[in-house]
C-alpha cells in the first residue's frame, strides 16, 4: 500500500467550548446548539446529525437560551441582555433587541410561535411579539424579586411557569398576574440553603416539572400548588430538563454528568393511572450537563465537557443498526487546520487567534513492512511566535474567526471574522518571520465562510453569502485584486461552505447550504455545470490533481466521483453505487472531513474522519458485506499469495485518534494532527468530586 | 414406659434453613400474645421439618415432621390462614394445620418438588417447580391441581406446565400482582408469562461479562400492586423492570449498592419500598425505587439468604446463611433474632461442653464462640473472642477461633485464634476468667505467638477439688514442643488483676511435632502425642515417664480412661488403629483395626464413644477400655460424615431399659455432621417423638372467652380449690390441672376428632368429682400419662423425671405400694389404673 513518513502533530491546543443550551426544532429535523463562547451550531438530523451550520461566536454575546419560533426562526438571548435573531442563511446575527431587564437567563416561545417570553435578572418576565422581520415588546408580567432562571409556557399559551430561587411562579398571560406561587421546600438539609430551580417544564395536564439544585425532579399540580411526585436523582444539582412532544418522557441532566430519563408509565396493564418512573440513567459526560433536548427519536445532551451526545431511543427504532447507534461529537465537523504543503507549515484556527507552525524535519525513517504507515520522529516544531503575536495584535473586537487559510507556498495567510476580512503576507528570513498586512483589501460582501488558495498561490477564493464565490488575484508584493464573483445561475439564498480547487487552476467546486455543488471554470469565469443533487449534506470534497475528478463525501458516508470535464459520474462511481459500500463503512457516525490525493498514485484517495484515516484504492475491488473492512491485521498474518485474494479497496488506519486533520505533504510524507481527548480534558475545569466505591 | 426400642438417631437442631423463605402466619390479632397486633408465628422450613416459632418469645413452638426429605417450600394456604402447604423433595405436598401441628392432607405429586407457590387467585391449585422428565438439570414450573376428594393421602397427578426452563432456586420465580403474571429468571434471561393473555415475553441482559462482574440474575420479586418486577444480579445490581408487557418498549432502571451478589429481594406490602440483602450482611431498604433514597440496617452478622415480609407489613424477617433468623420491624429496626445452632463456615474448635451451663460450645459467628443450649435449641450467648471487625467479603483472610478449652468447673476458658498467612501466621492464646458478678467471661491474659507455629491441641488439668493455683494449661504446637502454662501472682501493683498466666515448662520429644495432649483423670499424668509416639509425663516434675508407640500411623487422638479404667490410655492413629495401652504394665492391652474419626470419652462414666468412617457410612462403637469387646455398635449411624461428637451430662440419670444402653444413662451423646446438623441418640420410638408433645401452647392463654371455656374455667378453679382443701397431699403439675381427656379434646381440631357420642362419656367422666382417697392415684395417673408422652426437649424430660420422683412420695405415704417393686410389675399396675373407674364412686 505504501509507506509514509508521518508528522504526528499533537500541539494543536484546541479546546472546544462547553455546550450551554440545546433547542430542537419543533416537528423539524434540526438541532440548535449554543456554546459557552457564544457560537451557535445547527445539526441536521436528516443528514446523520451533520454539523450543518456554524454561526461564530462573539465575546460580547453570550447565549443562555435558544428557541425556535414559527418553525425555522431561531432566537437567542443571553447575559448581554439582548434578544438576537439569527440569520441561518448568512450565518450571522440578523438583528438584536434589548430586553430591558438586565441579563436574560431564560427565554421560551409559545406554542403558536407568536410570542417570546424572557426571564431577566431583575425578576421580570417580559413578553415580546414575534413579527415578520423582528420582535416587538409586548407586555411585562407581574415583577417580583429574584432572577428568573427558567421559563415554560403552558401548551395552551395561557399560562407561564417561571422558576426562580426557592420559588416557582405561575403567571396568567392575559392579565399578567401571578396566579400561583409554589415555595420549594428548601429545608431539606439542616442548613438552610437556597434552592435554585434550574429548569422547568409546563405540561398540558397542568403539571409543572421542576429540577433543582438539590438534585430533585419534582412534579407539581400548579392549580393547587401541591407536590405530586418527587424523585431525587442526584446528590448534586439537576441542571436541565426536557420533555418529549408527546409528554410521556422527560430527560434531565445533572451536574455530575449523568442524564436520566423519566417515563410516564401505566401502573398496571390497561389501567389509566400513570406514574412518572425514572428509567434509564446514562453517564456519558464527565462534567455538568447544561443542556438536554428530547427529540422524537433520541435523547440529546450537551455538557461543559463540549460533548454532544445523541442517544437514539432504541425502542422507537424499527431495527437495530446505524440509526440506533450512540453518537458523541466533541470536535467540529470541519477542518480548522490548513496546510502549506510546499513550505511545510500548519495554520491552526482557534476561536480568537491563529497559530502558524513549521513542521520539524525528520532525521530517521522507521523500518516496517507491509502496507503500514510509518511514523517518523519529528524535530522540534516551533510555533512562529512573532506571527502569532502579529495576528494577536491584528485581532480587534470580540468576534470569533470563522475561517482561515494559508497558501501552499506559505507566504499568504487569510482569515475572516463576521465583519472583517484580513489578508497577510508572511515573509520568512531563517527563523524570524515578518508579517505584513495587505492593504486595500477589496470591500466584499462579508462574512466569508471558507477561504481557499489556488495551488500556485496566485489567487484566493472566498466563499460568500447567497452562494457566491469571490476570486481575488494575489499580486507580489503585498497586493490583491478582485477578479470575479461567481454566482449560481439559479440563485441560492444560502452561503457557500466548502470549496475545492483543481491543481491545474482550471476548476473550482463550491457547495452551498442547499447542498448543490456548482462547478465553475476559472479560465473563462463561467459556470461549468452542477453535480446532480444528492439528498444529503456534503461533508468534504476535493478535485483530483491528475484526472480532474471531483470526489465528494456525503454525510451518509456515501462517496461519489464526478468527472468535471465529462460532466458526469465516473464509471468507478457508478460501480460503487451499484455494488454499494461496505455495511461497516456506512455505519460510521462521524463525517469525513477532508479528502486529498496522492499525485504519485492516481488511483488512491486519501480521506479521514475523526476516528480513522483511510486510503481508498480504486484499482482494487470493493469489499462485500461478508468481508472484513478493517483487514490490515489479518492480511499481515497471511502469506503473500493469499494476501492478494483478500485485498480490497479500503485501507483503514485507526492509529491516530482523534484525528483533526491529515494531509499529504509530498509523495511519501503525511501530516497527522491529533488532539488526544485527555489533553483537552485536563484543560477543562474540574468536575464535581464524586466518591466512587473501591477507590 | 414401653419396652425399649432400638436406639434411633434423632436430629435435634442445627439443620439448615436453606430450603425456602420463611412465612409469617397471617395477621392474627386474636391469637398473637405478643406486644401489639401482628403475626404471631413464624414458620420455617428446616431440613425435613417445618419449624414454628413464636414471634413474640422466639421460642420454637412446634416441629412438624412427616416429610421424608428436605422441605423445599412452605406457603400459607391463601384461603385458610391457619393452614400451611409444604413441599418436599420426596414429591409430596402436605397441608398442615399449623396451629395444632397436624397434617391434614398429603398430595403425592410424584417427582421431586423444588419450590412451592400458592396464590389466592388460583382456587384449587398450587405451583411447584419440578425437574423436566428425561432432561437433566432443566426444570419447569407446573401448576398442580389439588383434588378436593376426601381422605388424607391423595394423588395429585393433574399437572400443567406453565413455564419451561426455569431455575431450581425458589428465589428465581415470582408471581405478579393478583396472580396476573409469573416471572422467572435464569442466568441472563427473564421471562414473564401473562396468564390471561397467555402471552410469554422474554428479555435478556447482555451476556458479556462486564468489568464489574457478571450480570446474571440471582433473584426476583414482583410488585404487589403494580406491574413492576425487581431482579437481583450477581454483580450487586438491582434492576427494576416496567412496561414488560411490551416486547420492545420495556424499560428497566438500575439500583446499585451491593458490592456482591444480591441474594434476595422483597417488596413491602404496599410496594413503595424494596428490601434487598446479600453477602454484606446489610439489609437495604430502597424507597420509591430511587437510587438516592435508601436506608440500611447493617451488622446483621452474616450473609442474608432469604427475606420475607409479613402479610400485614409490620414485620419482615431475614434468614441468614448461618441459620440465624432476624425479625425486623417495619421501620427497619432490629426486633429480635431466633438463633439455634449457628452454622459456621468451619468448626475448628470441636464440640466443647461448658461445665457451668452444660451448653454446647463451638464456633459461631466469625470470631465468636457460641454457647448453644441443647434443651431449648437456642443460643445462650455469643462471646466475641477475636474482637475485630469481620469484613464480609470473599477471599479475605481473617482471624478466626481455632481452639477452645474449659477448665473443669468452667472458671477458666482458653481460646486460640489464628490468621492463616503463608509467611507468618498470626496466633493468639487468650485466657478468660469467669466473672461471677458480670456473669460472663473476662479476658485475663493475652499471649501473642504462644507457639512458633499453629497450636494443635490444648487442655486444662481437670482437678475439681484442688485450688486455683493448681490449674494448668498445656498447649501443643506444630513447632515441635508442648508448653505448660500456669497462673502466677501479678507483682505489678498497677495491674488490674491479681493473677496472670505464664509459661512454666516447655517439653519436646525427638523433635517431632506435638499433635495432641490429654491429662489423666486425677491430673497426675499428661499424655502428649508426638506424631507416631505417645509420651506420658509426670505433671509435677515434668519427667518423661514412658512412651507408647504403635507404628506406623500418626496419632490422631488420645484419651485416658476414667474411673475404674483409669489405668488405660486410648489412642487412635490415622492408619486405622484403635489402641489401648495399660499404663501400669506399659504394654498394649488390645487394639482394633478401625478408621476412627472421633474419639470421645464420657466424663461421667468409663465409656468411650468412637465414630468410624468406612465406605461412606459412619458407625458408632461404645466400649470400655478394660474390655476389648464393644458394648454397643451401631452401623450406619447416618449418611453424612460425622465430624464431631460430645457427651453432655444429663442432669438426672435416665432410666434405661436395657443393659445395652447403660452408657446413655448419665450422659447423652451428640454428633455434629459435616453439614452441621446436630444429632443425638434416643431410645424412644419414632411415633412417640413425632407426635406433637409440647402442648404448652401459647394458644391456650389467648383463646377467646366462650361460655364453654367459662364453664370449664369454673370447673378448673373449683377443682383446684378442692385440691387445696385436700391439704396439698400431692404435687401437681404447675398449670395443667385438668384431665388429659379434656385437654385432648380441646387441643385436637374438630375435624379429626372422633364422633361426639364416643367422646361424650370420656368428657363427662373427666368432669366428675372423684373421691378424695382416689384422687392421688388419679393424679399419679395423669402425671404418668404425661410422662408417657416423651418430650422433644430434654428440658421437659427433666420436669417429668422430677415429677416422677416426687410422685413416689405420696404413693409411699398412702402405703399402697412400695417403690421397690420391679419395673415390669409397676407397669402392669399402672396399666390397670389407667382405666378410670372413678365415675363409679359417684354412684
Amino acid at each position: 500500500m505504501g509507506e509514509f513518513e508521518v508528522h504526528r502533530v499533537r500541539f494543536f491546543g484546541l479546546v472546544p467550548a462547553g455546550i450551554r443550551c440545546l433547542a430542537c426544532q419543533p416537528h423539524g429535523a434540526r438541532l440548535a446548539l449554543a456554546r459557552t463562547d457564544g457560537a451557535v451550531e445547527i445539526y441536521n438530523f436528516a443528514a446523520n446529525y451533520f454539523q450543518e451550520k456554524v454561526i461564530p461566536g462573539n465575546q460580547a454575546r453570550s447565549v443562555e437560551a435558544l428557541c425556535w419560533v414559527a418553525g425555522d426562526r431561531l432566537f437567542g438571548a443571553g447575559l448581554g441582555g439582548e434578544i438576537t435573531e439569527y440569520d441561518l442563511f448568512r450565518l450571522c446575527a440578523a438583528h438584536s433587541v434589548d430586553g430591558g431587564g438586565g441579563p436574560i437567563w431564560s427565554m421560551a416561545a409559545n406554542n403558536s410561535g407568536t410570542q417570546l417570553a424572557i426571564g431577566c435578572e431583575d425578576g421580570s418576565v417580559k413578553l415580546f411579539q414575534v413579527v415578520p422581520g423582528g420582535i416587538q415588546f409586548g407586555q411585562n408580567l407581574n415583577r417580583q424579586k429574584g432572577r428568573i432562571l427558567c421559563l415554560s409556557w403552558h401548551p395552551s399559551d395561557t399560562h407561564i411557569a417561571a422558576g426562580s430561587i426557592d420559588v416557582v411562579r405561575v403567571f396568567d398571560v392575559s392579565s399578567g398576574q401571578t396566579v400561583q406561587r409554589i415555595m420549594m421546600n428548601y429545608r431539606v438539609h439542616k442548613v438552610k440553603r437556597e434552592c435554585i430551580v434550574w429548569s422547568i417544564a409546563f405540561l398540558s395536564s397542568g403539571t409543572v416539572v421542576t429540577s433543582d439544585s438539590f438534585g430533585r425532579v419534582q412534579f407539581w399540580d400548579w392549580e393547587r400548588g401541591t407536590l405530586q411526585e418527587s424523585h431525587t436523582v442526584s446528590t448534586s444539582a439537576v441542571l436541565s430538563l426536557s420533555v418529549s412532544e408527546k409528554e410521556d418522557s422527560i430527560i434531565v441532566g445533572t451536574s455530575t454528568g449523568a442524564t436520566y430519563q423519566f417515563q410516564l408509565l401505566p401502573v398496571k396493564t390497561g389501567s389509566l393511572e400513570k406514574r412518572w418512573v425514572r428509567t434509564k440513567p446514562f453517564q456519558h459526560h464527565t462534567h455538568d450537563v447544561r443542556a438536554v433536548a428530547h427529540s422524537s427519536t433520541a435523547l440529546i445532551s450537551g455538557g461543559l465537557d463540549a460533548q454532544l451526545v445523541i442517544r437514539p431511543l432504541v425502542e422507537k427504532m424499527q431495527k437495530k443498526g446505524y440509526d440506533a447507534a450512540l453518537r458523541k461529537f466533541t470536535f467540529p465537523h470541519r477542518c480548522l487546520v490548513s496546510c502549506a504543503r510546499k513550505a511545510r507549515l500548519l495554520l491552526f484556527q482557534f476561536s480568537q487567534h491563529l497559530e502558524l507552525w513549521r513542521l520539524g524535519s525528520t532525521d530517521k525513517t522507521g523500518e516496517s513492512q507491509g502496507p503500514a504507515l510509518v511514523q517518523a520522529l519529528w524535530q522540534s516544531p516551533r510555533c512562529l511566535q512573532d506571527f502569532e503575536h502579529e495576528l494577536s495584535c491584528a485581532w480587534a473586537g470580540p468576534e470569533h474567526i470563522c475561517c482561515s487559510c494559508v497558501s501552499p507556498c506559505g507566504s499568504w495567510v487569510a482569515y475572516s471574522t463576521a465583519s472583517r476580512f484580513h489578508l497577510y503576507e508572511v515573509q520568512y528570513d531563517g527563523d524570524s518571520v515578518s508579517v505584513k498586512k495587505v492593504p486595500k483589501v477589496p470591500k466584499l460582501l462579508l462574512p466569508a465562510y471558507q477561504l481557499q488558495f489556488s495551488a500556485d498561490s496566485g489567487s484566493l477564493f472566498i466563499a460568500s453569502a447567497q452562494g457566491s464565490v469571490h476570486v481575488l488575484q494575489l499580486l507580489e508584493p503585498g497586493g490583491c485584486k478582485h477578479l470575479h464573483t461567481f454566482r449560481p445561475l439559479s440563485g441560492c439564498p444560502e452561503a457557500v461552505y466548502l470549496l475545492a480547487v483543481s491543481a491545474d487552476g482550471h476548476w473550482l467546486a463550491a457547495v452551498g447550504g442547499d447542498w448543490a455543488i456548482h462547478i465553475y471554470n476559472l479560465k473563462c469565469f463561467k459556470h461549468h455545470c452542477t453535480v446532480p443533487t444528492y439528498n444529503c449534506a456534503v461533508t468534504a470534497l476535493a478535485i483530483h490533481p491528475v484526472t480532474n475528478n471531483l470526489v465528494i463525501a456525503y454525510s451518509d458516508q456515501q462517496l461519489f466521483e464526478f468527472s468535471i470535464p465529462e460532466k458526469q459520474y465516473t464509471a468507478w462511481s457508478r460501480m460503487v453505487q451499484n455494488s454499494g459500500l461496505h455495511k461497516v463503512w456506512l455505519e460510521r457516525d462521524s463525517p469525513i472531513t477532508h479528502i486529498t490525493f496522492n499525485p504519485k498514485n492516481p488511483s488512491h484517495i486519501l480521506l479521514h474522519d475523526i476516528y480513522m484515516f483511510c486510503i481508498l484504492d480504486k484499482s482494487l475491488p470493493l469489499p462485500d458485506d461478508s468481508a472484513l473492512l478493517m483487514n490490515q491485521t489479518t492480511l499481515k498474518q497471511l502469506p503473500e499469495t493469499a494476501r492478494q485474494w483478500q485485498l480490497h479497496a479500503f485501507k483503514i488506519c485507526k492509529k491516530f485518534q482523534p484525528l483533526l486533520f491529515a494531509d499529504l505533504l509530498d509523495e511519501n510524507c503525511l501530516v497527522m494532527v491529533e488532539r488526544p481527548i485527555m489533553d483537552f480534558k485536563t484543560q477543562l475545569p474540574l468536575p464535581i468530586q464524586q466518591k466512587k466505591f473501591g477507590t | 414406659m414401653v419396652a425399649p426400642a432400638a436406639l434411633r438417631v434423632v436430629r435435634c437442631g442445627g439443620s439448615s434453613f436453606h430450603g425456602a423463605r420463611a412465612v409469617f402466619s397471617a395477621d392474627s390479632k386474636q391469637v398473637g400474645p405478643g406486644p401489639g397486633p401482628g403475626p404471631g408465628y413464624l414458620l420455617c422450613a428446616s431440613g425435613d421439618f417445618v419449624k414454628m416459632y413464636s414471634v413474640a418469645t422466639e421460642e420454637t413452638l412446634r416441629l412438624m415432621g412427616g416429610h421424608a426429605d428436605l422441605v423445599t417450600g412452605i406457603q400459607l394456604n391463601p384461603h385458610n390462614h391457619v393452614q400451611l402447604y409444604s413441599s418436599s423433595l420426596d414429591g409430596t405436598i402436605k397441608l398442615w394445620d399449623f396451629m395444632d401441628g397436624i397434617p391434614i392432607k398429603t398430595f403425592t405429586v410424584g417427582s421431586k418438588l423444588l419450590a412451592l407457590y400458592a396464590l389466592a387467585s388460583f382456587e384449587d391449585s398450587v405451583f411447584v417447580v419440578i425437574p423436566k422428565r428425561g432432561e437433566r438439570a432443566t426444570f419447569q414450573l407446573v401448576s398442580v391441581k389439588l383434588t378436593k376428594a376426601a381422605g388424607q393421602d391423595l394423588e395429585a397427578k393433574e399437572l400443567s406446565v406453565v413455564l419451561d426452563g426455569v431455575d431450581a432456586s425458589p428465589k428465581s420465580i415470582a408471581f405478579g400482582r393478583e396472580g396476573e403474571y409469573v416471572a422467572s429468571v435464569k442466568e441472563i434471561d427473564l421471562q414473564v408469562y401473562f396468564f390471561k393473555q397467555k402471552q410469554l415475553n422474554r428479555f435478556s441482559v447482555s451476556a458479556a461479562k462486564t468489568k464489574s462482574g457478571n450480570n446474571q440474575f440471582t433473584c426476583i420479586a414482583c410488585h404487589p400492586t403494580e406491574d413492576c418486577i425487581a431482579t437481583g444480579h450477581a454483580d450487586g445490581k438491582i434492576r427494576i423492570w416496567r412496561n414488560f408487557y411490551h416486547k420492545k418498549e420495556y424499560i428497566y432502571s438500575t439500583l446499585h449498592w451491593h458490592h456482591d451478589t444480591v441474594m434476595d429481594l422483597a417488596f413491602s406490602v404496599e410496594g413503595d419500598s424494596l428490601l434487598s440483602g446479600g453477602v454484606e450482611s446489610v439489609l437495604v431498604l430502597w424507597h420509591n425505587q430511587s437510587e438516592c433514597e435508601k436506608d440500611f440496617l447493617p451488622r446483621l452478622g452474616s450473609p442474608i439468604e432469604y427475606i420475607s415480609m409479613a402479610s400485614d407489613g409490620t414485620l419482615c424477617c431475614t434468614l441468614h446463611t448461618d441459620n440465624r433468623i432476624t425479625i425486623i420491624n417495619s421501620n427497619l429496626r432490629f426486633a429480635r433474632s431466633i438463633q439455634g445452632l449457628i452454622k459456621s463456615a468451619d468448626i475448628k474448635t470441636g464440640l466443647v461442653v461448658d461445665p457451668r451451663t452444660k451448653a454446647l460450645v463451638l464456633n459461631g459467628e466469625p470470631g465468636h464462640l457460641q454457647f448453644y443450649c441443647l434443651q431449648s435449641d437456642q443460643q445462650l450467648f455469643s462471646l466475641d473472642i477475636v474482637q475485630r471487625q469481620y469484613i464480609h467479603q470473599a477471599g479475605l483472610n481473617q482471624a478466626d477461633l481455632v481452639k477452645v478449652a474449659f477448665s473443669a468447673r468452667g472458671k477458666w476458658l482458653a481460646t486460640v485464634e489464628e490468621r492463616e498467612e503463608v509467611t507468618d501466621p498470626e496466633l493468639q492464646l487468650k485466657l478468660w476468667f469467669y466473672d461471677e458478678e458480670a456473669q460472663s467471661f473476662k479476658l485475663n491474659t493475652r499471649i501473642n505467638m504462644p507457639h512458633e507455629d499453629q497450636i494443635t491441641d490444648l487442655c486444662f488439668r481437670d482437678m475439681d477439688e484442688l485450688e486455683d493455683d493448681s490449674v494448668i494449661l498445656v498447649t501443643t504446637g506444630r513447632d515441635r514442643v508442648f508448653k505448660v502454662w500456669v497462673i502466677v501472682e501479678d507483682t505489678d501493683p498497677e495491674a488490674q488483676q491479681s493473677v496472670s498466666w505464664s509459661c512454666d515448662f516447655i517439653g519436646s520429644y525427638h523433635n517431632y511435632q506435638a499433635t495432641n495432649c490429654c491429662f489423666s483423670e486425677d491430673g497426675s499424668l499428661l499424655a502428649v502425642s508426638f506424631e507416631e509416639t505417645v509420651t506420658v509425663w509426670d505433671s509435677v516434675t515434668w519427667d518423661l515417664k514412658c512412651t507408647f508407640c504403635h507404628p506406623p500411623g500418626k496419632i490422631r487422638n488420645i484419651c485416658f480412661g476414667r474411673l475404674t479404667c483409669s489405668k488405660y490410655l486410648i489412642g487412635v492413629s490415622d492408619d486405622g488403629f484403635l489402641c489401648c495401652w495399660n499404663l501400669l504394665s506399659c504394654a498394649l492391652e488390645w487394639s482394633a483395626h478401625l478408621n476412627i474419626l472421633v474419639l470421645q470419652p464420657d466424663p461421667l462414666s468409663e465409656y468411650i464413644a468412637a465414630v468410624s468412617w468406612l465406605s461412606k457410612e459412619s458407625s458408632l462403637f461404645v466400649f470400655k477400655p478394660n474390655e476389648p469387646r464393644p458394648i454397643y455398635i451401631q452401623r450406619n449411624l447416618c449418611r453424612e460424615k460425622i465430624q464431631l461428637a460430645a457427651f453432655i451430662p444429663r442432669d438426672e440419670p435416665e432410666t434405661v431399659g436395657s443393659e445395652k444402653y447403660l452408657w446413655l444413662r448419665r450422659s447423652q451423646l451428640f454428633f455434629l455432621t459435616d453439614t452441621q446438623e446436630l444429632m443425638t441418640l434416643s431410645t424412644k420410638s419414632l411415633q412417640e417423638r413425632l407426635t406433637p408433645a409440647s402442648k404448652q401452647l401459647a394458644v391456650e392463654e389467648s383463646l377467646p372467652v366462650t361460655p364453654f371455656s367459662l364453664l370449664l374455667g369454673k370447673h378448673r378453679r373449683q377443682q383446684s380449690q378442692d385440691d387445696i382443701d385436700l391439704g396439698k397431699l400431692f404435687v401437681r403439675n404447675k398449670c395443667e390441672q385438668d384431665s388429659p381427656a379434656v385437654k385432648e379434646l380441646l387441643h385436637t381440631p374438630a375435624h379429626v376428632l372422633p364422633s361426639a357420642s364416643f367422646l361424650c362419656p370420656i368428657f363427662i367422666n373427666s368432669l366428675l368429682i372423684s373421691k378424695e382417697n382416689k384422687s392421688a392415684e388419679e393424679v399419679a395417673d395423669e402425671v404418668e400419662m404425661e410422662s408417657e408422652k416423651p418430650e422433644d426437649d430434654s428440658d421437659e424430660e427433666r420436669d417429668v423425671t422430677e415429677m416422677e420422683q416426687e410422685n413416689t412420695s405420696p404413693l409411699e405415704l398412702f402405703g399402697e405400694m412400695t417403690c421397690k417393686l420391679p419395673k415390669s410389675q409397676e407397669k402392669e399396675l399402672r396399666k390397670i389404673r389407667k382405666v378410670d373407674y372413678s365415675w363409679i364412686s359417684a354412684f
